[in-house]
């Protein structure tokens, strides 16, 4: 389990997030958690080889057909995909120095989980990128779901 | 910031607030505004598109009452809450998220007037049925369940039959058949019982008595648990794409508060029973204090209960608080002990030797009880429910709800405990005067 403080650095020091399993369909959950991010100005990098393969733009960035394609460095590898699929990315994420792994609600891979870790990464499971951002730094509360902050001070509107 | 079990009195007080990113301001503002600005044409595509969090129009979604929704979900242990304009609306939404035309619901007997109402009469007219069964019977549940059913609802403290749900046993019966349960908590408040730890899916809430207490606001508060498998196959308005909000799959997207999503974008934002800023705001006031009033309204209802229970005047007392009360050994389990004893909230009903006259007597001398329809206030309140809250309902249907002819209805207030017995002894002279 990931304490507040951490998921909070985690996602303070992240600015370019590569989302493995981007669909570029907008009613999707991998569109709705990468188009939020992407409008509270983090940079997303789409990995998915089927609009990789047509040269299709997602989310107006340019498509990787895998992680290893990906030209520059990236701070989190955000995962949608299978939980069985998990172990090969993790072992991308860790070559090409990605600072987090993290794997979406309902991917949980904890070999993956261990491996990052031992490779000095930070490991987020069964979690969502979004969900978590709008619960620390605000956006969640306006839908009514218990956030579990208690605080007296002002809440931080940007990571 | 670090990680912590917050008790339910820290809860009441802070839980959905934090100092307005804003102005820093550490008391809840009322933002009293219809509707907010857009940064670009982009940013009102992401909102309209659930695809960023953030608010639109009050009808959907508003600050001030988002804390009162953040506050109810916490108190009740549940994933997110849904405030609307008054516990009955909550109750309809909570229904009307998950049930259509043909659907069937299996509910307690011994509910609320209003809610026996909107079930027998005004769902069915929508072609949604409803079969009522002794909400003491966990068996009775699971015999009334057929294969159309799509939610067992109850409330978890009858109002005013004061009959106690196992919530944990008609929960079971629920699931085996891959559907919610929904409870009524109106009357414990969530700091003395939380349904959904004993596998309730869904609590809902009039706001307007415990929560608030001080009888001046309408409102209500649906909460969920996040629990729930909407996936099981029985709820494609859960899993399919929504024609009422243009293709999203609530389930998928939004996963453990998918329900309260759902309840949000296709039942609150279409029928509109939202509440007000201003009421959220009241009503928060009040939760803020949520657990020293509970305390201190079963202590006196205790009181006053073991006082009647001694009257030769008074030919029966119930309270849920009195060992002799049939379900005491559920009370004990489900409802948060105050002072080493069973919390079973202010609620209590009695019968006046002489019967139905008397009870009319009784209530017509009170002083400063007041006779209105209403519980959960400051102040003592009493009434007679066959001939007011329970009016609408025929003879054999209000034996149903456990409204006897000569029943008094006491919600006991947190007045001084000596005058409220004072008042209630003054009356009961008056009241068996013959």
């Amino acid at each position: 389990m990931n304490t507040l403080d951490q998921l909070s650095r985690i996602l303070s020091r992240s600015q370019t997030i590569a989302v493995v399993g981007l669909s570029a369909e907008w009613h999707r959950p991998s569109f709705f958690a990468s188009k939020y991010m992407q409008d509270h100005s983090y940079r997303i990098v789409p990995v998915n080889p089927r609009y990789a393969k047509t040269g299709t733009d997602v989310l107006g960035e340019h498509c990787y057909a895998d992680l290893a394609d990906i030209p520059f460095a990236v701070d989190m590898v955000d995962v949608f995909r299978r939980s069985e699929d998990v172990l090969p990315i993790a072992r991308q994420a860790i070559a090409m120095g990605a600072r987090c792994l993290w794997q979406q609600i309902g991917v949980v891979n904890e070999e993956a989980d261990q491996l990052v870790r031992q490779a000095g990464m930070d490991s987020v499971m069964n979690r969502c990128v979004k969900i978590e951002h709008g619960r620390l730094f605000g956006g969640l509360n306006l839908v009514g779901v218990s956030t579990g902050i208690i605080s007296a001070k002002r809440r931080l509107t940007k990571a | 910031m670090a990680d912590h079990q917050f008790q339910p009195e820290t809860l009441a007080i802070h839980a959905g607030q934090v100092p307005d990113a804003a102005t820093g301001a550490r008391a809840l503002p009322i933002y009293q505004t219809s509707s907010f600005v857009f940064d670009s044409a982009d940013h009102a595509a992401s909102l309209f598109n659930l695809q960023t969090f953030g608010n639109v129009y009050s009808r959907l979604s508003n600050p001030t009452v988002a804390a009162l929704e953040e506050r109810v979900a916490a108190l009740e242990g549940g994933r997110a809450g849904l405030a609307s304009a008054s516990g009955m609306a909550s109750e309809a939404m909570a229904l009307m998220t998950i049930l259509q035309q043909g659907d069937h619901v299996v509910a307690a007997g011994a509910l609320y007037g209003g809610s026996v109402t909107m079930l027998a009469v005004n769902l069915k007219r929508f072609g949604i049925d409803t079969t009522f069964v002794d909400a003491t019977e966990p068996a009775a549940f699971a015999a009334a369940m057929q294969p159309n059913t799509r939610a067992v609802f109850a409330e978890s403290l009858g109002n005013p039959s004061l009959t106690v749900l196992d919530i944990a046993a008609v929960a079971d019966v629920a699931h085996a058949h891959g559907v919610p349960l929904i409870v009524d908590n109106t009357v414990p408040s969530p700091f003395l019982c939380n349904p959904l730890r004993f596998g309730a899916d869904v609590v809902v809430h009039s706001a307007t008595k415990y929560l608030g207490g001080h009888g001046t606001t309408l409102g209500g508060v649906m909460v969920e648990a996040g629990t729930f498998p909407w996936d099981n196959g029985k709820f494609p308005g859960m899993t399919e794409p929504s024609p009422g909000y243009h293709g999203v799959k609530f389930y998928e997207t939004f996963g453990d508060f998918g329900f309260s999503m759902r309840a949000r974008m296709e039942v609150l934002r279409v029928y509109g029973a939202c509440l007000s800023p201003f009421s959220a705001w009241q009503i928060l006031q009040g939760t803020e204090s949520l657990h020293v009033r509970m305390e201190r309204h079963c202590s006196n209802a205790r009181k006053v209960a073991q006082f009647l229970k001694d009257d030769a005047r008074v030919s029966w007392v119930s309270y849920p608080g009195l060992p002799d009360h049939p379900q005491y050994d559920l009370v004990q389990r489900q409802m948060r002990s105050v002072d080493g004893l069973p919390g079973a909230s202010g609620l209590l009903a009695f019968g006046i030797q002489g019967g139905l006259e008397a009870g009319v007597r009784f209530i017509e001398a009170a002083q400063f009880m007041s006779h209105l329809a209403n519980i959960g206030d400051t102040r003592t309140l009493i009434i007679h429910p066959a001939s007011t809250t329970h009016r609408q309902l025929e003879p054999e249907q209000q034996i149903k709800a456990g409204v006897m002819p000569d029943m008094v209805r006491m919600s006991v207030g947190i007045e001084h405990i000596d005058d409220i017995l004072w008042d209630i002894d003054q009356a009961l002279r008056a009241g068996t005067r013959s």
